[in-house]
């Protein structure tokens, strides 16, 4: 049986104004299996945010074009679907979304229980009734810590976490098969980043729904997700399982670098150690190996010539000079 | 929420004074002699001196102003016309109906025009479209309400007859006055709507509610102009309230019996206690649809109500 839900297949995306163009994805590719959690992680700047606004084709009209590339829902590709349809019967029943800021992703003159209500009207394929569906929102809300009263509220009477569950409660409201979260912790603060990581965690158990993590933070990664992808300038530089990421020995130069900008509580250091420069400019990207100028490995063929995907494992991929055997990045 | 209420109705008062002082004080300053107008050319200027001694037209004109006051607020009396020798009010509250019609299809001949106008070119900002509606806006503009009036006259009511072209009786009079109104006013109306609506149009929330499945239009409509609606809701009151004095070229125009040419009229005769009355009736209609506007901002936006109860 094939439980591949979801899969991009060389997904280019650019950003075009009359001024530049922003190379902003480039051609990646990834698969989502039922039930499981692929992190997604890569500093600001990367794509991440993109590929998944991508998804659900929530892109900016004018400015944002997919050049290339299938998104593939469960062998529907949802680029080329009509965009009714693609309201209708994917957004919110089987793909749902969360967004980073909880302040900024709820409307503010409509009541929280409105809001979910609207998640459910619209994909009343049974044909519940008003009163059913009402119960049902106050059931999500239990079901994310909220009392059911506080339906009636506004989100300005929530706080930052609060909201952040409200968020979750819309977009669980249907029982999607895929959530997409982007950052859905970053902006809150630690305590309450926990509680909403362990939720979503605990729903997916109930649920069964696959999760497309979207992060920079490697912990949340680590605590949450069952493949991992690290994503540097718009490109897939390594990917395997979460052991591949966290336990093999071979790791692309960049991965290298992030987990080395983690401080490690057992070491007294004065300082964190970054990784250094930034991130090529995605309207002039280099020719060769994207990082290849902020990587302590980089050699004349990796300024020359872009690396390809190298396999080393049935799971692990590195994108990299180094693991190539042709040579080239010196060890 | 009462107590705001309360609070502003009472500052309405001093707002009323105000303007009736300054008025008070333009009428007394112009030239012209009120009983000479009562009495007529003909009269002796013996005569004309009685009656400005009657009338208290000597008397210095602070004290004119505060025997005027006094007289409204003990005896609730704000004169006679000099022209028919009746109270003010049984005219003004005569005409005070055709004005508020007039004002209320303005505006709704305004909102039509204006906001579905305003909501397509933010939704399609920087397209052949949105240009299109700026330069449709600007045309119309720039077209004089007079000249639009006369136009829809000659065309709607000369030529196709379809229309009458004066009076206040029935709907069909208030059709080409409508569109009038709406073409001089609604393209305030569809400037604020458009900038609003493209201010709201990259919020988050729009996103999430097409991630939840939400419908493009109603995610327009519902999220992104519930949203927007606070300015229009300003705009379109101010200009609600500015139309029910001051429709002055269509009463002309289209000859209806409003308010605002029994202003013009009365100014031209110098009939002060009409002037007077009419304008600081006016001024109190305006406050209150301004206290009307701002309680809707309530209705409209939790957050402000939570400010309103919040003390």
């Amino acid at each position: 049986m094939d439980d591949t839900l979801l899969k991009i297949k060389d997904l280019e995306i650019i950003y075009q104004t009359d001024l530049e163009t922003v190379r902003a994805v480039n051609r990646i590719s990834l698969e989502i299996k039922k039930g499981r959690t692929l992190g997604l992680v890569g500093e600001t700047g990367a794509g991440k945010t993109t590929t998944c606004l991508a998804i659900l084709r929530l892109l900016p009209d004018r400015t944002g074009k997919v050049l290339n590339g299938e998104i593939l829902f469960k062998d529907q590709n949802l680029l080329t679907m009509k965009e009714s349809k693609l309201r209708k019967d994917i957004s919110g029943e089987e793909i749902s979304m969360i967004f980073q800021d909880p302040m900024t992703s709820l409307n503010p003159v409509m009541t929280v229980g409105s809001q979910i209500f609207e998640a459910l009207k619209y994909h009343n394929d049974d044909k519940r009734s008003h009163a059913e569906l009402e119960k049902r929102v106050g059931e999500v809300l239990e079901l994310v810590g909220i009392p059911a009263r506080r339906a009636n509220e506004y989100p300005h009477q929530f706080s930052g976490g609060m909201k952040q569950r409200v968020v979750i409660a819309m977009a669980l409201a249907c029982e999607p098969e895929l959530l997409i979260a982007d950052e859905p912790t970053t902006a809150l603060d630690v305590t309450i980043q926990a509680q909403v990581l362990a939720m979503m965690k605990d729903l997916q158990n109930r649920f069964g729904s696959a999760i497309l993590l979207i992060t920079h933070d490697l912990g949340v990664v680590a605590q949450m997700c069952d493949d991992a992808m690290v994503m540097y300038a718009g490109e897939i530089v390594e990917s395997g399982t979460a052991e591949d990421i966290y336990e093999s020995e071979e790791h692309h130069p960049y991965t290298v670098g992030l987990f080395g900008s983690i401080p490690d509580l057992d070491k007294e250091v004065r300082r964190l150690t970054p990784i250094d420069g930034l991130m090529p400019d995605p309207t002039a990207l280099p020719k060769g190996c994207y990082f290849a100028d902020r990587c302590p490995y980089a050699t004349d063929r990796c300024r020359e010539e872009h690396p390809q995907p190298v396999h080393l494992s049935e799971t692990h991929m590195i994108m990299c000079h180094r693991f190539d055997g042709k040579g080239g990045a010196s060890e | 929420m009462l107590r705001y209420i309360l609070k502003r109705l009472i500052e309405i008062i001093p707002v009323m004074l105000g303007i009736a002082f300054i008025i008070y004080a333009i009428m007394s300053f112009t030239p012209g002699d009120p009983a000479r107008l009562i009495l007529g050319a003909n009269a002796t200027n013996e005569a004309v001196e009685n009656l400005r001694e009657e009338m208290g037209l000597n008397d210095p004109f602070l004290v004119q102003f505060f025997n005027y006051i006094r007289r409204i607020v003990f005896e609730g009396d704000f004169g006679n016309s000099y022209k028919s020798g009746q109270p003010v009010f049984k005219e003004i509250f005569k005409r005070f109906p055709v004005s508020l019609n007039l004002a209320i299809c303005g505006m709704i001949g305004s909102c039509l025009f204006g906001i579905p106008l305003g909501i397509l070119s933010a939704v399609k900002q920087n397209t052949t479209t949105d240009n299109i509606i700026s330069v449709i806006a600007m045309a119309v503009v720039a077209m004089p309400s007079f000249w639009v009036a006369l136009v829809l006259v000659l065309v709607l009511s000369l030529q196709l007859k379809l229309l009458p072209s004066s009076g206040a009786t029935s709907l069909k009079h208030y059709i080409m006055p409508m569109i009038t109104i709406a073409l001089a006013n609604g393209c305030s109306v569809l400037r604020i709507t458009r900038s609003s609506m493209l201010d709201v149009i990259r919020m988050d929330y729009l996103k999430t509610a097409k991630a939840k499945g939400v419908p493009n239009n109603v995610v327009i409509w519902k999220h992104a102009f519930g949203n927007a609606l606070l300015p229009v809701i300003t705009t379109v009151g101010t200009i609600f309230g500015s139309l029910l004095g001051g429709a002055i070229i269509c009463e002309t125009v289209f000859t209806m019996p409003g308010i605002g040419a029994l202003i013009v009229s009365s100014i031209k005769s110098k009939d002060m206690p009409m002037v007077l009355a009419s304008l600081i009736f006016l001024s109190a209609v305006y406050s209150l649809v301004m206290l009307a506007v701002d309680l809707l901002y309530a209705f409209v936006d939790p957050r402000i109500k939570a400010k309103y109860s919040g003390k």
